[in-house]
């Protein structure tokens, strides 16, 4: 179970992550992108971390839209209205709810591969964030089927998700700016897969 | 008049753009929107959201982007902006640029402008 309090405690550890991460992300980024996603993304979580605190009485949808519109807002590269419209999707789907479970965060993780499946116009395969995160659900809906507990079941999606990064590294990349760079971008891992993962980490660790 | 707005991860493309293409239509409705507000490369939600705003005149908006984000950025600013008839157009970025403002100038409606745009796809340089 999470309440709001949680939520914003699991928030603040993605952010504290990324921020870890910043110069890792940007590194696979000038590899086959345009070298600013942990640049691009820490900013985004900074302004998240400042927004927090006002966010402490709402519900647990308002936080994740409101999470959602400050990296909308600040990002500045596609990361930016993927990861925004995944959390208001998610806070679309959690709209008026002061506590979820496992199965709501399972059911605000689909909403959130929709959203970003409709902004990126992608699907599975193409070397994108989509490669962590389709997996990652689908194994932690596997675990939850089989009645694993929560930490089972987000340490399932964390492996998956994982597994997913190390997939993109075969893969061409056929979205985003890596597109440009056609097989040239097989050996390397695509970087929204891996904040990705960073983020999912930091909710296995928190929730 | 229609408006224009170029979107562009660099401030100095959507503003050389924007100079380019006035020097054919000096009284075009033009907004460059262009880069982070602290000049570096980027797209912001704000800056486009804004330059949206500034060249609406009630005719309509039409918005040309580089890539990626300046997309789906663009997406997004639209779908908040209910009251205002904005529409994204795929096209080359300074060619369908020059074919929209010079269009627009020329009080063509916010269709005709964007076909024109549009039409910029197949226009041969030799």
């Amino acid at each position: 179970m999470a309440d709001t309090a949680k939520v914003i405690k699991i928030l603040k550890c993605i952010s504290a992550k990324i921020r870890e991460n910043e110069q890792f992300l940007t590194d696979l980024d000038a590899a086959i992108g345009d070298s600013d996603h942990g640049i691009n993304l820490a900013r985004g979580f900074k302004k998240v971390d400042e927004k927090l605190p006002e966010l402490a009485d709402k519900d647990i949808g308002t936080v994740l839209k409101q999470t959602g519109m400050a990296l909308v807002s600040t990002v500045g590269g596609a990361s930016g209205p993927l990861y925004g419209t995944a959390f208001m999707k998610a806070g679309a789907a959690a709209a008026g709810k002061n506590e979820i479970d496992i199965d709501d965060f399972l059911v605000l993780i689909e909403e959130a591969i929709g959203g970003v499946k409709l902004r990126g116009k992608a699907e599975r395969g193409e070397k994108t964030m989509l490669d962590a995160m389709i997996p990652a659900a689908g194994a932690m809906k596997e675990e939850r089927s089989k009645g694993a507990d929560v930490k089972n079941i987000l340490e399932a999606g964390v492996r998956a998700a994982n597994e997913g990064v190390e997939f993109t590294k075969t893969i061409i990349a056929t979205k985003g700016r890596a597109s440009y760079l056609g097989e040239r971008s097989i050996g390397h891992q695509d970087p929204g897969a891996t904040s990705f993962t960073i983020l999912l980490e930091a909710i296995e660790e928190e929730f | 008049m229609v408006g224009i707005v170029l979107v562009s991860h660099s401030k100095k493309l959507a503003e050389g753009v924007k100079e380019f293409a006035e020097q054919m239509a000096p009284h075009a409705k033009v907004a460059a929107a262009g880069g982070l507000d602290d000049g570096t490369f980027g797209t912001s939600f704000e800056r486009i959201k804004h330059g949206i705003e500034s060249v609406n005149e009630g005719d309509g908006v039409l918005v040309i982007m580089d890539l990626g984000s300046a997309v789906m950025t663009t997406e997004m600013v639209i779908e908040s902006l209910e009251e205002v008839k904005a529409e994204m157009v795929d096209c080359p970025f300074i060619e369908g640029a020059v074919a929209a403002i010079v269009v627009a100038a020329c009080g063509e409606d916010l269709e005709n402008v964007k076909k024109a745009a549009e039409n910029s796809k197949n226009t041969k340089k030799f």
